[in-house]
């Protein structure tokens, strides 16, 4: 497992994603043929079911170095991840154990079944023959995630580059149906048990943010004017009765909207088309938070189906019936677009993106304005004679987002981050003025550098009032400019209002506790966006 | 007896009238080490371990009122008889052992037990009241053997070398550095950032002898320091001077780089836990040895590892100092990256 626990171990310590393209591509030259379709399988979620309960793992381990459980606790709650803590804890190995990845998976796949005596006889023996990092790594084969930053894509780039075959290809063969005891490495990376050309997607064109005024772009009637919808972007692949969902991500969802899939089976053409995957209920598109619910579960239950339903608003048509005709100009494809959509009873799931009618210029701002009224991030402005580019190309696509609004908080509780950030207070929660006192109105972990974070972990370790697990309450002192998408009255918060995508703007070094804002100030906000 | 007491100054030694390295000024100061939360500006007097005092005056002023005792040289003061055993912490860092009609205190100020061959070994001396620090009180704080970190290093050194790297090592200046160019010590010619130069030049004044180093200039040449290995503090890390390293791979330097999330916050190259503080079964075998019937835990994981330390029998309480912003940190504020 050595090559294995290498790779590991390169791959956690850096953050560029190429130099983890290179790891991987390092070690498929190295692995047995084995060993390769078991870090598919890690690296893809299919793992088999975690063979020894946590609780016991810990449990052996207590045992084994004689600490007290709180003691664990709190060393766990520094590590921040179980497998990790248990392979810090125990003592130095008193033997070597070399076995491959793929001799350790088969073993752990046949310990599932096994008595609990005869598991902690085997985990005890595996722990005392292996350095500090392979036990953690043994101990993640277990089970649990190697939260390394290695995505799907990340390592279909990384087979494409040490095979030479296309990543989306190599996306399909992955997420496609394979069985490890029946297929060879290169028969999974070449594909042989997929159909590549009934899936193959085409690169999204992508808008850059509107950096002139209006009146610059040309004539109004030009210009083909939607809202900007704030879900998922994605790429509905139809053809021979197959259906493929691709995000924007290069990543394969399909399963995890099945009601697409079921509305799509109806279609009696082939088409590829561009849009939007959104939770959207009664004809009302639903906040993000929403549809996150329905994203990278395994299995969508029924009850999720019904709470939180997802349709697909589209924004144009790239292939129909075989053709690719994305150099067709926009105008064109959206007619076929209408076509498509009228001609099918798909309304309420596969929604064409409304066109919003305008004769001048200076009638959109008020629109986009109004925009976060329902859940929309703003409008996009598309040249009624251009084709569908590949990627992103300045001039022809524009997207114009509605301004954040913000506020002025106190930080009053700090949070330690997971993964690569366990070791500083990354995540806050922010008050705002309340009578006499303070209301926590949002949370928020993003948009600082590294350097301010280490500034105000520093502060939180100095001016940490009280201890709520790993939630530590600090001096209402540091104050920050929030920013948020949109914001709605709400029972559930103690606040009586919820915001939506909070995020730090900036640290306001400048400005003192006594000058943030009030509950009362921020409830204006809601009747009163400008 | 109570022969020592903790204010808001610092640890005071009631007869002997002094204080066990103060955070506030005042007038008589014993220091247990230089690094800068524990040995700071504005005493009148100091005392601290010969091995020390070069450094001490280089990093306080030359004009301080400074003196020294070698290790196990007693020294009366106010009838309190004061002497230095060794830390292991850094070069001339000391633990501080006072003792008062038959009763003794000892402060340890930073220590580590295991042997750096590159600082006077830790001493395990016999107390009735033992002051101890536990940066890394923790049970998952367990280190590698000097052989094994060395290994770890060397291997990582020839790595870049075969991939055309600079390697370069971040450790703060005093005590790190020099730990880093003794393993390092005939690997490569090693580099040293001006701050970690000056400092060697103070330490093999007063006599010591260090590994060999070059002094990275203002205007180093590129193919002189290419695949060569680099010795710089913490604080630079992100500065232009790294980046005009050719081909720089990264290392921080630090016992916190024992946990992966530590590792991967800095987005370096690589990490290695080397560290100047005894780690979790070095503290417990640095408290037993004492045979302490009262253990004071002060900076680090005080509260978990005093409350440990009562659940196994020895009674203890966790004290509240000033000391424990890290050096690396304290190095971030102070010693703001120097251009070039």
């Amino acid at each position: 497992m050595k090559h294995f626990s290498d790779l590991i171990s390169a791959i956690e310590i850096t953050n560029k994603t190429n130099a983890k393209i290179d790891a991987l591509v390092d070690y498929l030259k190295i692995a047995p043929e084995k060993d390769k379709l078991w870090l598919i399988t890690l690296f893809t979620g299919k793992r088999p079911p975690r063979p020894v309960k946590t609780t016991l793992m810990r449990q052996w381990c207590l045992e084994i170095t004689g600490l007290p459980e709180w003691l664990f606790l709190e060393s766990y709650s520094s590590v921040g991840d179980l497998g990790e803590t248990i392979a810090l804890m125990l003592p130095d190995p008193t033997h070597h154990i070399d076995k491959t990845l793929s001799d350790w998976m088969t073993e752990l796949k046949a310990l599932k079944s096994k008595s609990d005596a005869e598991k902690k006889a085997y985990v005890l023996h595996a722990w005392s023959g292996l350095q500090m990092q392979e036990r953690l790594i043994f101990n993640k084969l277990i089970g649990g995630s190697f939260r390394i930053g290695v995505s799907k894509k990340t390592l279909v780039n990384a087979l494409s580059k040490y095979s030479g075959i296309d990543a989306n290809q190599l996306m399909h063969s992955i997420i496609g149906h394979w069985d490890m005891d029946t297929i060879s490495f290169n028969e999974l990376v070449n594909g042989e048990h997929i159909n590549y050309d009934n899936s193959k997607p085409y690169p999204f064109c992508l808008a850059y943010s509107l950096e002139k005024e209006l009146p610059e772009l040309g004539q109004p009637e030009e210009w083909q004017v939607e809202y900007k919808w704030d879900g998922i972007r994605g790429q509905i692949v139809k053809r021979n009765n197959e259906i493929f969902i691709w995000s924007r991500g290069e990543e394969l969802v399909t399963s995890q909207f099945p009601e697409l899939v079921t509305i799509l089976q109806d279609f009696k053409e082939d088409f590829v088309i561009d849009g939007e995957i959104l939770a959207l209920k009664d004809n009302a598109v639903l906040l993000f938070n929403d549809l996150q619910k329905r994203l990278n579960r395994k299995n969508v239950s029924k009850k999720m189906l019904e709470e939180v339903p997802v349709g697909f608003y589209v924004y144009d048509v790239l292939e129909w019936n075989g053709d690719d005709i994305r150099t067709q100009p926009l105008q064109y494809r959206r007619q076929l677009l209408e076509q498509l959509l009228s001609s099918n009873s798909a309304h309420d799931t596969l929604v064409i993106s409304e066109i919003i009618e305008f004769t001048e210029w200076d009638e959109l701002d008020a629109i986009r304005n109004k925009a976060r009224e329902f859940n929309s991030e703003g409008l996009m402005l598309k040249q009624k004679n251009s084709p569908y580019h590949t990627g992103r190309k300045k001039g022809d696509w524009w997207k114009w987002k509605v301004d954040p609004l913000t506020i002025d908080a106190v930080m009053i509780y700090a949070q330690k981050g997971s993964g690569r950030r366990s070791s500083k207070y990354t995540d806050y929660t922010f008050a705002v003025k309340k009578d006499d006192g303070l209301v926590t109105v949002a949370k928020a972990y993003s948009g600082l550098t590294d350097k301010e974070i280490t500034e105000i972990s520093r502060f939180v370790n100095k001016n940490a009032i009280e201890k709520f697990g790993p939630v530590r309450t600090v001096k209402p002192e540091l104050v920050f400019e929030i920013a948020f998408e949109g914001i709605a009255f709400s029972n559930r918060h103690k606040s009586g209002v919820a915001l939506r995508f909070p995020r730090i703007l900036r640290w306001r070094r400048d400005k003192s506790v006594e000058e943030i804002d009030t509950i009362e100030q921020v409830k204006l906000l809601i009747t009163n966006p400008n | 007896m109570k022969l020592v007491k903790f204010t808001k100054k610092g640890i005071y030694c009631i007869p002997g009238k002094f204080y066990l390295d103060p955070w506030l000024p005042v007038e008589y100061a014993i220091i247990s080490h230089g690094h800068a939360d524990h040995a700071r500006r504005g005493n009148k007097f100091y005392l601290c371990q010969t091995d020390s005092k070069a450094i001490l005056k280089h990093r306080l002023g030359a004009d301080i009122h400074v003196e020294s005792l070698n290790y196990n040289e007693p020294k009366m003061i106010n009838g309190v008889q004061v002497s230095f055993f060794p830390a292991g912490h850094v070069i001339g860092s000391a633990q501080i052992r006072l003792e008062y009609k038959g009763f003794v205190v000892v402060f340890t100020g930073d220590y580590k037990v295991k042997n750096d061959y590159i600082t006077v070994p830790f001493e395990p001396i016999k107390c009735h009241e033992f002051i101890t620090e536990s940066t890394f009180g923790l049970p998952i704080y367990n280190w590698l053997s000097e052989a094994q970190l060395q290994q770890q290093m060397y291997n990582w050194v020839l790595k870049n070398q075969a991939h055309n790297r600079t390697s370069v090592f971040l450790g703060y200046s005093l005590g790190k550095a020099q730990r880093l160019m003794k393993l390092m010590e005939g690997v490569d010619k090693m580099y040293v950032h001006s701050a970690i130069h000056n400092l060697n030049t103070a330490i093999k004044d007063s006599g010591i002898p260090l590994p060999e180093t070059e002094l990275l200039t203002y205007d180093f040449k590129k193919e002189d320091v290419q695949n060569r290995i680099v010795i710089l503090p913490p604080g630079l890390l992100g500065s232009k001077l790294i980046k005009k390293i050719p081909n720089a791979a990264t290392a921080i330097c630090s016992g916190w780089m024992q946990i992966r999330g530590n590792r991967r916050w800095q987005s370096v190259d690589a990490g290695f836990a080397v560290s100047d503080h005894a780690d979790w079964n070095g503290l417990l075998s640095a408290v037993k040895a004492t045979e302490a019937e009262k253990v004071y835990v002060t900076h680090g994981s005080q509260a978990t590892f005093s409350k440990y330390l009562n659940e196994i029998g020895i009674p203890s309480a966790e004290v509240k100092t000033e000391y424990g912003t890290e050096e690396e940190e304290a190095e971030l504020i102070s010693e703001k990256p120097i251009s070039p």
